[in-house]
């Protein structure tokens, strides 16, 4: 049995059902509360959990973050929704610093059960301070587990196991990808993090991607197949922990790989993967990892210039095309 | 000057934890200089009356966070010498089995002390948070949160304590202002005489007392602590005192006026506490000369227990990264 969700309103029953099965999850963010979120994902859940655990917060980031990390401390599970990826900048200290940290520091005493909800992501014409994937951040930043969906039922499964998972998870939600409408199991269940999905079988080169760019590049593999390549498309789905075996597994299939993502290429988590991938398979290549990613610019805003900054199944065709030396 | 008259018991702990404070204090100084410790080590010399007095007036259970600034704090709160020494010396038996050091001791479970912090005013929300657990958990603990003069810069001092008042969080703000950050001087970057005065910008109460009398601290942090425990909310309490060393083991301090310390040698809690146990026949000389060989024995017995630990095993470098799925998370 299935039924068919936007992926906000999956994102909204995963957090609706963990409120309901565990009373210590919290939410807090800005217009969490009474306006239900801005793209919708908790309309309803302070009239019907309270106010006590639903919390509009004051335009504080760093503060309702910090506090957070100190409820989490004290055994609540904090959802904390930052309204956009690039406000994490304001509120890098206490995720960056202090709730990643926390466990190592005192030894393993603490642990910091929250997880920080951030809509990600480039082609709403949010310009340069609301569009930015910035995986590598926090990827980078040892002691935060990585989760970045694509599909409803992914996003709904790997976010309850976020919400009893006892470190911080940062959980990246491609904006775009909101209104998606997609078919979900009925009933609970949870996906485990740290669990990559082959989303598309293949034998000739394998694509590794997350969140939106999955679905860029299915499109490219459709594309690809019409000239007969056959494309495996690798879902990460969650970054760190990264299914390093899963990654061994397709590359030792196709010998060939590329990795999209929407990050800005220099630095990026992408260009991670490419050099573990070089240092560990390099006899398993036929040819050099090649990166898809954003170029390394400030997010414009006109459309002309956003679309230059991610990766589109045209440039993924390219990409396979010249990995594959066709 | 104190309102009411206390115990001698009462009177004798606070003395007795101020004893242990500098104590401590002092004998992490000489290892520093020994060359046996080191990193960043902030000593509280000449802070000793705030941690005692302040911590007197919290119950067993209430929560703490603290500062860099933090190993008298952790001693009121009832750490133990061997483990906060060990942590210091970076050992395997210490309070953060040698993965924290000076800035980072805490006993979550143990003591209910939320940890120190090397980022100056990040511990603010996050014993706000602790507070938000309390009153969503309903269990009439308060989250007594130490920080510095200089921590009161911080957005983070702003942003926690609207939202601690907005809510009316069991918390106590804890402003121990010993008017340096580093070098810099409080009212070279402030432009009011108190920290305290900003309660009135968050409609909460706010007071400023002498910092070096523990008795006068513990009467106001009381006070907050049982107008939070009550739900009314969070309070601030300026504590003014002074910072005897440098900003940490090593700084010479030459940047302070001689009358610094000439006001900081005339306040100094513990010979003042001291004389007045004695001229107002609190105590004998010979309890308070017990009173500080046991706290001898004590200090000598956490140095050897120190220094007699053995270092974590350089394996233990990946572990607590994260509760669970650690090596893979390690690894990649």
């Amino acid at each position: 049995m299935s039924k068919k969700l936007s992926i906000s309103k999956a994102i909204g029953e995963a957090l609706h059902e963990e409120m309901a099965r565990d009373e210590r999850v919290i939410i807090l963010g800005e217009d969490m509360g009474k306006m239900g979120n801005v793209f919708g994902i908790t309309v309803g859940f302070q009239q019907e959990f309270g106010e006590h655990r639903v919390y509009d917060t004051p335009i504080s980031e760093s503060g309702f973050c910090g506090m957070s990390v100190g409820a989490a401390m004290r055994g609540l599970r904090p959802v904390v929704e930052l309204m956009y990826d690039d406000f994490i900048m304001v509120a890098a200290d206490p995720i960056l610093n202090q709730a990643a940290k926390m466990r190592y520091m005192t030894g393993g005493q603490a642990t910091v059960p929250m997880v920080l909800r951030l809509p990600m992501g480039a082609g709403r014409r949010n310009a340069g301070q609301h569009s930015q994937c910035l995986e590598n951040v926090f990827c980078h930043t040892p002691g935060l587990k990585v989760v970045a969906p694509s599909t409803a039922e992914d996003a709904k499964g790997l976010l309850k196991s976020a919400v009893r998972d006892d470190d911080p998870v940062i959980f990246m939600e491609h904006k775009l990808l909101y209104a998606k409408k997609e078919d979900l199991p009925e009933g609970e269940y949870t996906i485990p993090l740290g669990v990559a999905d082959v989303k598309k079988e293949g034998t000739d080169i394998t694509i590794i991607t997350w969140s939106r760019e999955v679905y860029f590049a299915l499109e490219a593999a459709e594309e690809l197949a019409k000239e007969g390549v056959n494309v495996e498309v690798l879902d990460l789905r969650t970054l760190v922990p990264l299914d390093w075996d899963a990654i061994v597994k397709s590359v030792s299939k196709t010998h060939n790989v590329i990795v999209v993502s929407e990050e800005v290429k220099r630095g990026s988590y992408a260009g991670e993967i490419s050099a573990q991938i070089a240092e560990e398979l390099f006899d398993e290549l036929d040819a050099p990892v090649e990166r898809v990613c954003g170029l390394n610019i400030v997010s414009p805003f006109s459309p002309t210039l956003e679309d230059e900054n991610f990766p589109h199944p045209a440039d993924i065709v390219k990409a396979v095309k010249k990995v594959l030396n066709k | 000057m104190a309102k009411k008259k206390y115990s001698k018991e009462m009177l004798m702990d606070l003395y007795r934890t101020m004893f242990r404070i500098r104590a401590f204090e002092t004998r992490a100084a000489e290892c520093f200089t020994k060359g046996m410790l080191a990193g960043n080590i902030h000593l509280c010399i000449g802070q000793e009356a705030v941690a005692s007095g302040a911590c007197y007036a919290l119950d067993k259970d209430d929560y703490m966070a603290t500062t860099h600034r933090g190993h008298g704090h952790t001693i009121a709160k009832g750490g133990e010498l061997n483990k906060m020494l060990a942590e210091l010396f970076g050992k395997k038996t210490g309070y953060c089995n040698g993965k924290g050091g000076s800035m980072h001791i805490a006993d979550v479970e143990g003591l209910h002390h939320l940890g120190a912090n090397g980022i100056v005013g990040a511990g603010i929300p996050i014993a706000t948070g602790s507070a938000l657990a309390s009153k969503i958990l309903g269990d009439k603990q308060v989250t007594l949160c130490f920080f510095g003069d200089s921590a009161s810069n911080q957005g983070t001092f702003h942003e926690a304590i609207n939202m601690a008042a907005a809510w009316k969080l069991p918390v106590v703000f804890l402003c121990e202002n010993n008017q340096y950050g580093v070098s810099t001087n409080i009212h070279s970057v402030t432009n009011t005489d108190t920290i305290a005065v900003r309660a009135k910008g968050y409609d909460i109460p706010g007071k400023t007392v002498d910092g070096n009398d523990p008795v006068v601290v513990y009467e106001a942090v009381k006070e907050a602590v049982d107008f939070a425990r009550a739900g009314n909310g969070p309070s601030i309490v300026e504590c003014v005192t002074y910072r005897h060393q440098g900003h940490y083991c090593g700084d010479p301090a030459m940047y302070r006026p001689a009358e610094y310390m000439e006001h900081a040698h005339h306040d100094d809690a513990i010979p003042n506490m001291r004389a007045r146990l004695l001229d107002e026949k609190i105590a004998t000389e010979e309890e308070l000369v017990a009173v500080e060989a046991q706290v001898a024995a004590d200090m000598e017995a956490a140095f050897e227990f120190a220094v007699n630990s053995e270092y974590p095993d350089p394996s233990e470098a990946t572990t607590d990264v994260y509760s669970s799925d650690n090596e893979r998370s390690v690894v990649r």
